[in-house]
């Protein structure tokens, strides 16, 4: 008994050292299970399912907002995982990227950013009527979490929703990123998902940064800073539209 | 030296999140706008500019290089750090739906925005180990 919680002590004490181990641990069985199907599931995509199911048990477990990380002894896990070096990584895979394919991209990219936060809180606005939330405000933040899980809670805060509606934005916005981080190698092939121009095109429609960036790792590594680019660009956007123009259009209607 | 490669790595970084703050304050958002986005300009612009002056010996790249490399380690880590429970058991079905439609929607038009401007080749197959 002694031991365990000497084990434990250690991989409480040293958490961001310790998840190197555990993330090393998951990739490598990862790896593993992708070989065992002759490389048709890439490794990669195996470990960010592991990584979800992991958030899952975490989260029943502990009933945390963080996954596994609110388990003490994966608490590392939050600082490596943690948006400054996940933004510190991201920005290290443009060392290498092409200027000429970031060029051919500037209007589409534009627009896709444009389409994908306006398509999305449409969506959003719609099944929020639909679900008996037929009020500008409650649309609109709802709609808002159909962009990414913080333009919902940040549009919501603006308009002033309740906070159960804010709740449900977020929770659209994180199953939304999972949702992408799931789709995207599956659908990669059919929609043309194999060049920079298409990768920062898709990074512009769907935006949020965690499901972009794990989409397209999991599809293939090199589109990462493509995609990535333009999502980046993607929740700052829906934060000035949502609470803005779009919740003005509702009002007019609604 | 590798700590010179991670030195300008960080300096982009900090340029980028500070644009993308000003940007944030000028455009009354509050929040950074677009600031990793500009940092990977930065890396690009700067990389590049030093890579043909052979200003960037191997151990500076290599600096640079490791953080690339441990990309997909810390998505994995950022996954384990999601809350999964909650956005499957929280807003019940609306929530379900709504996910799942307004991923699917968007992804289809992908293909017909890429028809826009010039043309991109695809990446030519990888050869993974």
């Amino acid at each position: 008994m002694e031991l365990l919680e000497m084990i434990t002590n250690i991989m409480t004490k040293n958490g961001l050292v310790m998840s190197f181990l555990v993330v090393g641990g998951v990739m490598a069985l990862a790896n593993l299970l992708g070989k065992a199907t002759k490389g048709r599931i890439a490794g990669s995509a195996i470990a960010i399912v592991f990584g979800l199911i992991l958030a899952l048990i975490g989260g029943l477990v502990t009933g945390g907002e963080k996954g596994l990380s609110d388990v003490a002894m994966f608490s590392g896990l939050a600082v490596m995982g943690g948006g400054m070096l996940r933004d510190f990584s991201i920005v290290s895979t443009a060392f290498g990227a092409s200027l000429e394919e970031i060029k051919k991209a500037g209007l589409p990219g534009v627009l896709a950013l444009l389409i994908g936060v306006v398509l999305a809180f449409i969506i959003g606005a719609i099944f929020a009527f639909a679900f008996g939330y037929t009020s500008a405000a409650d649309m609109a933040t709802i709609g808002a979490g159909a962009v990414t899980f913080i333009v919902g809670p940040v549009t919501g805060a603006a308009v002033g929703a309740s906070s159960e509606v804010v709740a449900i934005s977020i929770a659209i916005g994180v199953l939304k990123s999972i949702v992408v981080m799931i789709a995207t190698p599956m659908l990669a092939k059919p929609l043309g998902l194999n060049n920079p121009k298409s990768a920062m095109i898709f990074g512009g429609l769907m935006g949020t940064t965690s499901g972009v960036a794990a989409g397209l790792a999991a599809t293939d590594e090199r589109l990462v800073p493509y995609g990535a680019m333009t999502a980046t660009f993607y929740t700052g956007t829906g934060c000035l539209l949502c609470p803005s123009i779009l919740y003005l259009v509702l009002t007019m209607f609604f | 030296m590798v700590i010179y490669g991670l030195a300008l790595l960080s300096g982009c970084f900090f340029g980028g999140m500070l644009l993308g703050d000003i940007l944030g304050m000028v455009t009354g958002v509050g929040s950074n706008v677009g600031g990793v986005g500009f940092a990977m300009l930065a890396l690009i612009l700067i990389s590049s500019k030093l890579l043909k002056e052979n200003k960037l010996s191997t151990k500076a790249q290599d600096g640079i290089l490791f953080w690339s490399a441990m990309y997909i380690p810390i998505v994995v880590a950022m996954t384990a750090c999601q809350d999964v429970a909650a956005a499957i058991m929280g807003g019940g079905v609306l929530t379900i739906i709504c996910g799942i439609v307004c991923t699917i929607v968007p992804l289809l038009l992908i293909p017909v925005i890429s028809k826009l401007g010039a043309p991109s080749e695809p990446l030519p197959p990888l050869n993974k180990d």
